[in-house]
């Protein structure tokens, strides 16, 4: 894709490799399409920039949990970086405005640090990935409750409205988002770890042999979660003005963000797949429970039909099984 | 002579040389805590866990996870207190618990068609089975409220001591676990599991129907995660939604801390047995020593649970680093 010289085909073999984020997007488009069109007032700015708040939490999760997913891996703590980094936020990013900017760099400093933490002991602990991060969650939770034992806290007015308002119709949510995948991620993906992360999930063995660097890159994949996953918890803190510890709500950030890469196209397998993809995985879906209050579905059956559409969203990549022919292939 | 003894792997033994010193540390701590009433109560509390590992487990062993065992396990509970109000109280009562364990299967049965049929991944579709099980238990429970009390007989089952000294749960996990031990190492089945774990594909080429095989080890889990839910809705005396949420990270702990690989092929029965009693006792000990007593002398209050998560997390990164590293890549 660097090269410069571009043949005929090119194009389509660029679309090929971006199916995934394109099926999520389209998805997307026509299900908010039908949530607008199906709004009694159309879709004002309120409505649009509420929805993109609801939607950023989960994309920043969702973000923070493709990068490991890309290596071979999984980090099972991602939520609860995102609740401590809540928690956090509703502590120390309160006061006068220089006091919050420094609140702020401590919240995505605790969330690098909580990610080097889950990358170290998956690299020089040689852990499974599975298991080491569900050590770490239960770590990360447990400084989460005792730093907010009960919920409550209070974060920088201004800065909050900065982080949930739109501006001229744009959603600083949805500018956030922009600007985490064009200042983080684009670079980073460019950059020799990032092309490593993907040799790493593709064949950690083959990368190993061409001499790339193996330990870094996944340190670097892990402590980046851990700084996406801060973000979101920071953006959470901006919404509700109110940190909580609660292990339901970790853990179900956590489940929804491995949800919303596989509908972006991530393999779980690691190696393909990127992080657009899970921005709009993350939105289809929060769209689904938008779309059942629009249609006045009892609001109760919202996670039979989140299921309903991942069982869907999975089922259709069955589809490759009818091209297979040789039945070996199904096989490990 | 040697040869014919069981053979007992690093991991299971350093998990009851840690069970020891739990109690030991215990027992320095508040004497008098070792009695055998504490001990058979923390076996009872215990196989709850149990049960839901031992489904979890034969998952484990072959490459693949369940994780939609908290709501199939709420699904238990409450398809079985339901059945009353489903079947009418004639019927209701005597199928109370053949029905939540049917339910269970039937999850479990799902969960085994799109992992072996469809070849999705596990990981992601166990847990939109799990969304889904949530979603039809709270339209379960939903407009008007149903029948959530437990029968007599889960009653007896959980809390009843049909052998003197000898909680019920605990036979029904002895009687579980033998049942688990015999089909892992002397049937077929249980050699096929294994032999998945290790490379699906071989076991393709050698003539088994892995995709069957895979199915049956689902629905086990499945038919376990419900009747533990139905043992706990009998223990509490109803059931409730999400009552199964607090059981999926410690049964997949307990299974590794017994030195099953997470990435499947290898791992014994004893050793679920010696990480379920840990798990079980860690937290127990914990609750009994009060650690936050002591930061509160130091006048830093925090709640009991911060030290429970933060142990039980140490414990795991620890006791894994002891025998459950991978192989570097060479």
């Amino acid at each position: 894709m660097t090269s410069g010289r571009r043949r005929k085909g090119d194009w389509r073999y660029g679309l090929a490799a971006q199916r995934g984020p394109l099926v999520a997007a389209a998805i997307f488009a026509a299900m908010f399409g039908v949530y607008g069109a199906a709004q009694p007032n159309g879709l004002s700015v309120d409505v649009i920039n509420t929805a993109a708040n609801k939607g950023a939490l989960l994309a920043l999760v969702g973000m923070a949990q493709t990068l490991p997913v890309l290596t071979g891996g999984l980090d099972l703590s991602v939520g609860m970086i995102f609740m401590l980094a809540n928690c956090l936020a509703s502590t120390i990013v309160t006061g006068s405005a220089a006091a919050s900017a420094f609140g702020i760099v401590g919240v995505l400093g605790a969330g690098l640090l909580c990610g080097l933490v889950n990358g170290l002991v998956v690299v020089y602990g040689r852990l499974q990935p599975l298991i080491a991060t569900l050590a770490t969650s239960a770590i990360y939770f447990g400084i989460a409750l005792a730093l907010r034992p009960q919920p409550g806290g209070d974060i920088n007015g201004d800065f909050a409205d900065l982080m949930t308002r739109s501006t001229y119709g744009v959603p600083s949510s949805v500018l956030l988002i922009v600007a985490t995948i064009v200042v983080v991620w684009i670079p980073f993906r460019n950059a020799t770890l990032g092309r490593a992360v993907y040799a790493v999930g593709s064949s950690e063995q083959a990368a190993y042999m061409s001499g790339v660097p193996i330990a870094r890159a996944k340190i670097a994949a892990y402590t980046l979660a851990g700084f996406l996953a801060a973000l979101g918890g920071l953006l959470l803190t901006c919404i509700t003005f109110s940190g909580e510890a609660r292990a339901a709500l970790g853990g179900d950030y956590t489940l929804n963000s491995i949800a919303a890469l596989v509908i972006g196209g991530t393999s779980l397998f690691g190696g393909a797949g990127g992080v657009v993809g899970s921005v709009f995985g993350a939105f289809v879906m929060r769209t689904v429970g938008d779309l059942l209050i629009v249609f006045n579905i009892n609001p109760v059956l919202q996670p039979l039909f989140v299921g309903l559409v991942l069982l869907f969203a999975i089922s259709l990549g069955s589809l490759r099984l009818l091209r297979v022919r040789n039945k070996l292939d199904l096989y490990r | 002579m040697v040869r014919s003894l069981p053979k007992i792997d690093v991991a299971t033994l350093i998990a009851f040389g840690c069970i020891v010193l739990l109690l030991l540390l215990g027992a320095a701590a508040k004497p008098g805590l070792l009695s055998v009433d504490y001990l058979v109560q923390q076996l009872q509390v215990a196989s709850f866990l149990g049960v839901i590992a031992t489904g979890e487990m034969i998952v484990i062993l072959m490459g693949q996870i369940d994780l939609s065992i908290p709501w199939t396990i709420s699904m238990g509970g409450m398809m079985a207190t339901g059945a009353v109000g489903i079947f009418g109280p004639t019927l209701g009562v005597p199928l109370a618990i053949p029905f939540g364990i049917f339910c269970g299967l039937m999850v479990g049965l799902i969960n085994g068609l799109g992992v072996a049929y469809l070849r999705a991944p596990s990981m992601i579709f166990t847990l939109g089975m799990n969304a889904v099980a949530q979603g039809l238990m709270v339209y379960h429970t939903g407009g008007f409220a149903p029948q959530d009390r437990a029968t007599e007989l889960m009653v007896a089952i959980a809390s009843g001591q049909l052998i003197r000294g000898l909680p019920n749960p605990l036979l029904v996990w002895i009687a579980l676990g033998a049942a688990a031990v015999y089909m892992l190492t002397q049937m077929r089945l249980g050699r096929e599991v294994y032999a998945i774990g290790n490379r699906e594909r071989a076991v393709f080429l050698s003539g088994v129907d892995s995709r069957r095989v895979t199915l049956i080890a689902f629905a086990l889990c499945g038919a376990c995660a419900a009747a533990a839910g139905i043992l706990l809705a009998g223990w509490a005396n109803r059931s409730y939604q999400a009552m199964g949420d607090p059981y999926l990270l410690p049964a997949i702990a307990a299974i590794v801390l017994g030195g099953t690989n997470v990435l499947g092929g290898r791992g014994t029965y004893l050793g679920t047995v010696a990480g379920v009693i840990l798990i079980t006792l860690l937290q127990s000990i914990l609750s009994v020593l009060q650690p936050q007593d002591y930061f509160a002398e130091m006048g830093i209050k925090l709640p009991a649970d911060v030290f429970r998560q933060v142990v039980f997390g140490l414990v795991i990164i620890v006791m894994m680093m002891l025998y459950g590293r991978e192989k570097a890549v060479r």
